[in-house]
């Protein structure tokens, strides 16, 4: 702990300013999707979802398969075009328009095969202008951060699926981005390296601090992880619920009472219908 | 007493259901493995069967000498040509020939084909010009080369490249449509611009299958340089087969058949080898 807290002064996550909780890091604003499927028929895919996230908050997106969560993200990410509605970041609009400020980890293994494990994580740093040196260190303390320092130098096929993800949450931090957005990332894995991965990820939260929207379909991960959870219907927010529970946890914690009845809430909300 | 306790049904008929299962094989085994030896076995066979069919029969006389020479005679009259009528100069002249065309089909093709396959803009621009040509034989259009490029080295370099451009473009396009869109998209969320994303995904994730189409089109071109050579030339493995055939040497014909498929083969090894030395994180889909 103490090795992280003289590590920390070094990132900018330190440098920056307690931002008053007034202001919203990222604003979904009335975006509506709908895609034209066969003939002449339109397919609504997002009606009016409407999110705030604050600076420093860790946010989950839960919903059944197929309700539009990818959808939404990758309209937040810039990655695809909503039919209306708007995408700002500290207040300024990116609808439509991809970049550093908004850091992803997909589902899948986006590594790149053809670069080290090193090589991945310092991909975004050269579009940055950063000095090779800096880059380098840059690299060498987020791969410390993952816990990965020793597999600098491997391809990423020489990789377990849990490692890979390190690497690309690894790659998505490095840049620093304003918010991180997961779209089921441990979605992949078995339960065991996903418990794993999830105490990994919220100690990396901790330290961090950094703004997360994460989207899964297992509810105990979102109750885990997050401080706020959006449930999403078909194409709608059902609800918001705030996780009261302490900012320290234990994955222990999954069995206490409070989050037990959380997790009914968050259940019986899901199966609302509108 | 026992009697009463096993009251339980014992009796009771076990469900027939059939279950199908894989039965085994070793020959025909679809990726479980295979034996090394018999691998070799098969290899040789394949090779020395079919020399041993053509020793037998043209030994024997089965078919006119003039036809089917002898592997003897035909080894004979290579070592003749080597030795008297200049072999290598010929070999020299196709493969310089085959280079030069196959280089000039590769900087055109490559570049065409990952931008087809890149920008939507260019795929459009360019596809139908691809296609339609694609379907013309190339050997219609050699009359016409060779009116407007006449009878020297041009003309055969054109009838070379022009054969093997088109399916480098078609080929390298597919590749790139290969890469998995977050792959790319996940490089615009680290803020790279399109001309990033083009040079630092795009061109490395394709260069394996770059140097595999290379690899497959270049027996295109070898294919092509022969044509050439066949219509107008004074030196070239080609030129050889066609004086040969004026002669009825069919053993000399043979002998450049076979040399051009050595070559061949060499070079498909040697570009193999190239493609893992420069892209070893590729090998897990290679075997
Ligand atoms: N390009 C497209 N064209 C038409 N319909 C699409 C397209 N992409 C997604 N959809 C539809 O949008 C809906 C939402 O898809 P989306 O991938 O966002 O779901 P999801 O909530 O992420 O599901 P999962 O949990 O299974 O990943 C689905 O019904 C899907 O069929
Ligand atoms: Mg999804």
């Amino acid at each position: 702990m103490q090795d992280y807290a003289s590590t920390l002064n070094k990132t900018s996550y330190q440098e920056v300013a307690p931002v008053p909780h007034r202001f919203p890091k990222m604003e979904v604003e009335n975006i509506s999707k709908v895609y034209s499927g066969k003939g002449k028929q339109l397919l609504t895919v997002l009606q009016n979802i409407n999110i705030k996230i604050f600076s420093r908050e860790f946010i989950c997106l839960v919903g059944t398969s197929g309700c539009g969560k990818s959808t939404l993200l990758n309209i937040i990410a810039g990655l695809l075009a909503p039919s209306a509605g708007e995408i700002l970041i500290d207040g300024q609009s990116v609808t439509g328009r991809p970049g550093s400020d908004r850091g992803m980890v997909f589902q899948g293994y986006t590594l790149y095969p053809w670069l080290t494990v090193a090589q991945n994580v310092a991909f975004g740093l050269q579009f940055q202008g950063m000095s090779k040196g800096d880059q380098r260190d840059q690299v060498n303390y987020f791969l410390n951060v993952v816990g990965l320092e020793n597999f600098a130098n491997n391809y990423p096929r020489q990789l377990s699926g849990g490692m890979k993800q390190r690497v690309a949450i690894a790659r998505a931090l490095a840049n620093e981005p304003a918010v991180l957005l997961m779209d089921e990332p441990f979605g992949a894995l078995d339960a065991q390296t996903k418990e794993q991965m999830q105490e990994f990820l919220l100690d990396l939260w901790e330290k961090t601090h950094m703004t997360v929207l994460m989207i899964t379909h297992d509810v105990e991960e979102a109750i885990y992880l997050s401080q706020r959870i959006y449930v999403l219907g078909v194409g709608q927010v059902k609800g918001e619920i705030p996780i009261c529970l302490p900012t320290h946890r234990e994955l222990s914690i999954k069995l206490s009472p409070e989050f037990i009845d959380i997790k009914r809430q968050v259940m019986s909300t899901m199966r609302q219908h509108h | 007493m026992l009697e009463s306790i096993s009251t339980v049904p014992v009796s009771v008929e076990p469900i027939k259901r059939k279950y199908s299962y894989l039965s085994t094989s070793t020959f025909w085994s679809i990726r479980q493995g295979f034996p090394k030896r018999l691998s070799l076995v098969l290899v040789a066979m394949s090779l020395v069967i079919p020399l041993a069919i053509w020793t037998i029969v043209s030994t024997l006389q089965l078919v006119t000498p003039t036809f089917l020479p002898t592997p003897l005679a035909v080894i004979s009259a290579g070592i003749t040509m080597f030795a008297e009528n200049n072999l290598w100069g010929d070999v020299l002249a196709s493969c310089s020939r085959v280079l030069v065309g196959f280089l000039l089909a590769a900087l055109i093709g490559v570049p065409m084909g990952l931008a087809m396959g890149t920008f939507y803009s260019m795929d459009s621009l360019f596809s139908p010009l691809v296609g339609t040509v694609r379907y013309m034989p190339i050997t219609g259009f050699v009359p016409l080369i060779i009116i407007w490029a006449g009878l020297d080295e041009p003309s055969k370099i054109l009838i070379i490249t022009l054969g093997v451009v088109l399916y480098n473009v078609i080929m390298v396009a597919d590749a790139v449509k290969f890469i998995p869109n977050e792959m790319i998209n996940v490089a615009y969320t680290m803020g790279a611009s399109r001309w990033d994303v083009l040079w630092k995904v795009i061109v490395p994730a394709t260069f394996p299958s770059v140097l595999d189409t290379l690899r497959v089109n270049i027996s295109g071109a070898w294919n092509f340089v022969v044509i050439a050579e066949l219509l107008a030339a004074q030196n070239g493995l080609g030129f050889k087969i066609i004086q040969a055939q004026r002669f009825l040497q069919t053993d000399k014909v043979l002998f450049c058949i076979a040399l051009i498929g050595v070559i061949g083969l060499g070079l498909d090894y040697a570009l193999k080898w190239l493609s893992k030395v420069l892209t070893p994180w590729a090998d897990q889909v290679r075997h």
